[in-house]
């Protein structure tokens, strides 16, 4: 188990921890159950968590899924530079806001799961995992013919010009009815078709 | 359209079936305790809710008997076997176990979260009642004794009027049930999704037997009695129409009307979930008893790129192609199994598994058997499970996709064949096979290669080189490589494989792949099996869709895919 990053499941967690106390805190007010205003205080500390844990950070080995839109909260929580890359301040900033919503009887479960979400993080924290952002690829323009290789620009080395000589005055020779012979010996006669 | 009705008909119907049985035992309930008239009074302080916490949890029960029966693998497997009478569409439902298993889960939370809901109500709506002191009805009920030598049966739940709602939850045996309960499911829920899983399979695995704390929790939820109608007697004594309205006289000698009696409902989510955890304790039986059994390793081979060849022998094992084993090594983790698909062909006298390094135990396990000096480690194995390969044969053209790792099943298929027609198995009901292997570098997978061109020399040598078709496709190619095979075109061996076929770049164009195989077999059915990434099935399905014809006669392609 050496290579899991409790950061990640830790950040699940506390997402669904965020989305149970919003619904006991909906659930809380809707009702007006006794002491419903803790459950007014769920709704905000649930809807603060959820922005909060919905920028899943980078993994650090291999590629990480992004959650849908996540671009534009990745750049508000970036701007909180260690307070969101720190994994110790999250355990306890979950901790302290998961408190409050332990006084009423619907936001508890929201309690119990944003403190092992808590505890979790502490996990991740220890063992010096950090919240990086997933940047957006910088997108590479197509270079429009960037790959199209260059015929060379230099002719091919030739032999000296003696030996260039040679198969023009054999040519002349041939024409005339010579023997073949020299560097080229072409068994059929052969016509250069090139206009 | 057409063809998707056609290859999905069953699937639906189930689906349809079983959100059908949740709605009617959901809508039962909630008619049942919202018209009784042994709830009349439950109702008078509870209202509405009651009806809805009592239907979510019949539905609730409903569904935690079904979310133990599609992880019983053997069971599972022994089904598949001993349809094999059974048509197609029915064994391929149960390729989609683990798609139930979730749907089911789902199915939990939500009415999970409708119970709990429902009973936050009702205790809020029970403490109001307790603490009323205008003599109403609901508060002379509540005021209904706890004392059982006053022969006071009780309704509401909340004994003292300064007893919170919080107390009673926790100090209850529902109450604190329900709240292990959920925070099991909600843990089991996190620890599995989709990211989690791929990701680090350990945390989901680890995580997952909190079940066990769920189904305990779910057995004995029911035992406090706190849901409470009246008694048979005091209804025949008092009927509520009548009694209700005088209820201010209930203490008078001279009233008709007794103070009613309530007794608690029984538990009987037990009743649900028994048979099913006596199955899943029987398989879990079965597996640990299967993987006690000795394992000899008679070979290991080191593969280039990290690939691992155990070849294994057990008593009293014996498989099918494309089969797949869960593998245990007690020195590396005692406790994890995990999956790998044989490669072997069940005519050979030894099963064979390749592992490739993709994370913390298949990297450890590579490096422990590395070690030359050290004794080999011990391996349990359990299974064998089948899958969808086991019907490579039922089809007369089969089609077969691997990507990367996902050409292990098709490994042990096409060893199969090569040894079928050594003995010269002329029943091969199968005609013509289209391999299709697409990888991203083929140096990860030169133990393949062998096979391949052990088989294409077999095929020559019997003049059945129409039998076998395949074509390699490396995906992860740059200039360099193409410019080899550029140059080294007129070889008749490709540069990369040493194979006759050469190898193609890129993915393949199954659109016309599939028009191909169309025109080539007007009449046959042909099969498409899939071991490879969900991208690749969703195409391989919609091509499947879009060739197939309406016309039961003509071409037909049936999509499978293998599922870890």
């Amino acid at each position: 188990m050496g290579q899991i990053e409790w950061a990640m499941w830790a950040n699940e967690q506390a997402l669904a921890s965020g989305l149970i106390l919003i619904t006991g805190g909906i659930v809380a007010t809707a009702g007006r159950f006794t002491q419903w205003y803790f459950g007014a205080y769920s709704i905000v500390a649930g809807v603060f968590v959820c922005l909060l844990e919905y920028p899943r950070g980078k993994r650090k080995k291999g590629s990480t899924m992004e959650r849908w839109g996540q671009k534009y909260m990745t750049s508000v929580v970036k701007l909180f530079g260690p307070l969101t890359r720190n994994y110790y301040v999250r355990a306890v900033l979950h901790l302290l806001l998961s408190v409050p919503a332990g006084f009423l009887l619907a936001t508890i479960l929201g309690t119990a799961c944003l403190a092992i979400a808590s505890g979790i993080y502490l996990l991740a924290a220890v063992r010096g995992e950090q919240w990086t952002p997933i940047e957006p690829k910088p997108r590479e323009r197509p270079q429009i013919g960037g790959t199209i290789k260059q015929p060379p620009s230099n002719p091919p080395p030739r032999p000296p010009a003696e030996a260039r000589k040679k198969p023009s005055e054999e040519e002349e020779a041939t024409a005339a009815g010579g023997s073949p012979g020299g560097p080229q010996a072409n068994p059929i006669p052969v016509t250069d078709e090139v206009v | 359209m057409g063809n998707w009705v056609v290859n999905h008909w069953f699937s639906v119907l189930f689906l349809a079936v079983w959100l059908g049985l949740n709605v009617f035992l959901f809508v039962d309930a909630f008619l049942k305790y919202e018209t009784a008239d042994r709830y009349y009074y439950t109702r008078k302080i509870l209202g509405s809710t009651l009806a809805c916490a009592r239907a979510s949890a019949l539905c609730l029960n409903f569904n935690s008997m079904l979310i133990l029966l599609p992880v019983c693998r053997s069971l599972l497997s022994f089904l598949r076997g001993t349809c094999s009478f059974c048509s197609r569409t029915l064994r391929k439902q149960l390729d989609h176990n683990l798609t139930f298993h979730k749907l089911v889960a789902y199915m939990i939370c939500l009415h999970t979260a409708i119970h709990i809901i429902a009973h936050l109500f009702n205790f809020d709506r029970y403490s109001r009642s307790r603490q009323a002191t205008d003599g109403s009805l609901v508060s002379i009920l509540s005021s209904l004794s706890h004392d059982e030598t006053k022969g006071g049966s009780w309704l509401n739940p909340i004994q003292f009027r300064n007893m919170t709602v919080e107390y009673v939850t926790f100090t209850s045996i529902a109450g604190l049930t329900g709240v292990i309960m959920t925070i099991a499911l909600i843990l089991m829920v996190t620890s599995a999704t989709e990211f989690i899983r791929r990701s680090y399979f350990e945390v989901f695995w680890y995580t997952h037997h909190l079940f066990i704390f769920y189904i305990l929790g779910l057995g004995i939820h029911g035992i406090g009695g706190i849901v409470r109608g009246q008694t048979e007697e005091s209804i025949n004594e008092g009927h509520p129409h009548k009694c209700a309205e005088y209820f201010e006289m209930w203490n008078n000698h001279d009233c008709r009307c007794r103070r009613p009696e309530f007794e608690g409902q029984p538990p009987e989510s037990w009743k649900w979930i028994l048979a099913p955890v006596i199955l899943y304790i029987c398989e879990r039986i079965l597996r640990f008893y299967r993987s006690q059994q000795k394992v000899v390793i008679t070979k290991v081979v080191m593969h280039p790129s990290k690939v691992l060849e155990l070849q294994m022998n057990k008593r009293g094992f014996s498989m099918e192609v494309g089969q797949y084993i869960f593998v245990n090594c007690p020195s590396i983790s005692p406790l994890e199994w995990h999956p790998f698909t044989l490669t072997s062909a069940p005519e050979e006298d030894f099963f064979s598994i390749h592992i490739r390094a993709a994370g913390d135990w298949t990297e450890n396990l590579i490096r422990a058997f590395e070690q030359q000096y050290s004794p080999i480690p011990r391996i349990e194995v359990d299974g064998p499970f089948g899958t969808a390969s086991e019907d490579v044969f039922q089809y007369e053209v089969a089609v077969l996709v691997g990507a990367g790792i996902g050409v292990t099943p098709f490994a042990s298929i096409l060893k199969s064949i090569w040894y079928k027609f050594q003995c010269a198995d002329h029943n091969l009901k199968t005609k013509k096979i289209y391999f299709y292997w697409i990888c991203r570098e083929t140096g990860a997978f030169s133990w393949f290669n062998d096979l391949l061109t052990s088989l294409e020399k077999e095929m020559e040598e019997l003049g059945k080189v129409g039998f076998l078709n395949y074509r390699l496709f490396l995906t992860g190619w740059d200039s360099n490589i193409v410019g080899h095979a550029a140059l080294n075109f007129d070889k008749a061996t490709d540069i990369l494989t040493g194979l006759k076929q050469k190898t193609s770049f890129g993915r393949p164009m199954w659109d016309n792949e599939f028009s191909t195989i169309a025109t080539s077999h007007p009449k046959s059915v042909v099969g498409v099996f899939l071991c490879g990434p969900q991208t690749l099935a969703k195409s391989l399905r919609k091509c499947c869709h879009r060739y197939s014809s309406l016309d039961p006669r003509k071409v037909q392609f049936y999509f499978n895919k293998e599922n870890f």
